[in-house]
């Protein structure tokens, strides 16, 4: 197997006095697209929320290519190479397309490349060249989630998080946004992807974690579970 | 009826311009307030701070006060870097009442060290601008050192709307505005977009604080008059839109030196309240706002 990019290592996270993560531990390797599958509640948002920089783990580690990144904020992720596209999309609604594009490279790194990665993203997604000068918030739930998937890649990230990607959308829509999943992994981007969606996830992933009430249950290629181990790790029976 | 116009045309002419001059006052606490969520309840000192500033330097340089301001914009805006970097960062995220008690407390400061090192005396900025007319037609004078305002302000309005369209910076505030949390994620680090955002609003306040001087009289606790000015255009013109936070101002001034050639000069601030009041009545959310 190939070396892993990102490695999580028994970490604790806590809301308050609530336990989020119990002793969670994960890794990514360089190329892969790995999923964490659950029900709602089970941990996984806190998880990529934590590889973010978004909340901070009270204990273990995380590191991204053998550098530890753990307590950093989420602005040193993004210029170390993680980049996310948050539940809910999260676009700015009152910038246009092209801004919120714009804000994806706001790392200096980043900005260098800008005019060559925003031809690439334009590939990737037609719509969003047409929709340019168009406030984000004109855009349909398809077209809005492309926009956030478009602006995650526009720091030119080694590790992308994708949260719920699929939440809310047209199945016809979900089948065209994780097409470009495929797309973003053919360019050795890796991928780590949250997604209630059991089949959908097991399809496009090379590695599953299952997780309940906030631990890891089972891990696994996705042709060696069983349907069986998945649902008893799922549902925690 | 022609001549009814005729005598109606000065007071309007002086409303917009002072309106301009209302704009400027007010655009700094429109924008922290948009994009930071926080009232700086110090804003009005802010302000009369820069008119001693300017003060400070004319006795230096004997130049004009609108020239004092390559040196006052700066300080300013550096002073309003380090107190929303050092003082209200630290208090944000923690609910309303925070850092609205910080900005209060640098207001009291603020008014009692202008007292101590100015005295309570009248002070204004004296140039030969304040107190010529210009004639516009045979029926019009009007105040040269209003139409400076309105002038000033308007270029200024002008100049913060390019800012905020076109570089990276002045998007990555209107971003850090929409979703603090999104922004972050895209590696903008909030807390200097915050402290460069409070820069830009005092460097307003710096240009406000000269065209002030030149126009009023001030003394070291005039601030919360203007604090009161502002937050009345605020309300007229609605969050949102720079373009708005002046025409609220522009509404302002027309409604109060209206009133004041109808009812009389006593009731000039009342009709400014009046339409404050009227305004929140019927549309909350401000006559411009977006979104």
């Amino acid at each position: 197997m190939a070396k892993p990019l990102l490695r999580v290592q028994h970490i604790e996270v806590f809301y308050h006095d609530f336990h989020a993560l119990w002793d969670v531990s994960l890794e990514v390797e360089k190329g892969l697209v790995v999923s964490i599958i659950g029900a709602n509640g089970a941990g996984k948002s806190t998880l990529l929320n934590t590889i973010a920089g978004v909340l901070r783990p009270s204990s273990g580690i995380i590191e991204f290519d053998h550098k530890r990144i753990d307590g950093w904020m989420p602005y040193q992720m993004v210029a170390e190479g993680i980049s996310m596209v948050p539940e809910g999309r999260r676009i700015f609604p009152r910038l246009t397309v092209l801004e919120n594009l714009e804000m994806g490279c706001y790392v200096p790194k980043a900005r260098q490349k800008r005019d060559q990665v925003l031809k690439k993203i334009y590939e990737l997604f037609p719509i969003l060249e047409k929709r340019k000068n168009q406030f984000s918030i004109t855009l349909s739930g398809g077209e809005q989630q492309m926009l956030a998937i478009g602006r995650a890649l526009m720091s030119q990230p080694r590790l992308i998080l994708l949260d719920e990607i699929s939440l809310g959308l047209a199945p016809l829509v979900i089948k065209n946004i994780y097409q470009t999943v495929k797309q973003i992994h053919s360019e050795g981007i890796s991928a780590l992807l949250v997604e209630q969606d059991i089949q959908r996830s097991l399809k496009a992933c090379h590695k599953v974690y299952v997780m309940q009430s906030g631990k890891i249950r089972l891990e696994g290629r996705p042709g060696e579970l069983s349907q069986e181990d998945i649902r008893k790790a799922y549902f925690g029976v | 009826m022609l001549s009814f116009l005729n005598e109606l045309k000065a007071p309007i002419t002086n409303g917009l311009l002072l309106g301009g001059l209302y704009g400027i006052i007010g655009i700094g606490l429109s924008m922290i307030f948009g994009i930071v969520r926080m009232v700086n309840l110090a804003h009005g000192d802010l302000v009369i701070l820069a008119s001693y500033l300017s003060l400070v330097t004319m006795t230096f340089f004997p130049i004009s006060p609108l020239l004092t301001l390559i040196v006052v914009i700066p300080v300013m805006a550096l002073i309003g870097f380090i107190v929303q970097y050092c003082l209200l960062n630290r208090v944000l995220g923690k609910g309303m009442n925070p850092p609205l008690l910080v900005a209060f407390g640098l207001s009291i400061i603020l008014q009692n060290l202008l007292l101590l090192v100015f005295t309570p005396d009248a002070r204004t900025l004296m140039t030969s601008i304040s107190v010529k007319t210009i004639s516009l037609g045979s029926f019009l004078n009007i105040p040269l050192v209003y139409l400076v305002d309105f002038i000033v302000s308007l270029i200024t309005i002008a100049l913060l709307s390019r800012f905020f369209n076109r570089t990276y910076m002045g998007k990555a505030i209107r971003a850090a505005s929409d979703d603090e949390g999104a922004a972050q994620l895209m590696g903008i680090n909030t807390r200097t977009i915050y402290s460069f955002a409070m820069g830009i609003a005092t460097g307003t306040a710096a240009i406000a604080g000269v065209l002030v001087g030149m126009t009023f009289t001030f003394y070291p606790h005039t601030g919360p008059e203007y604090l009161i000015i502002a937050f009345g255009v605020v309300i007229v013109g609605g969050l949102g839109s720079l373009l708005g936070t002046f025409l609220g101002g522009l509404i302002l001034g027309l409604a109060q030196i209206l009133g004041a050639h109808f009812l009389g000069a006593g009731f000039q601030l009342l009709c400014g309240y009046l339409i404050l009041l009227i305004v929140l009545t019927f549309k909350p959310t401000g006559l411009f706002a977006k979104g």
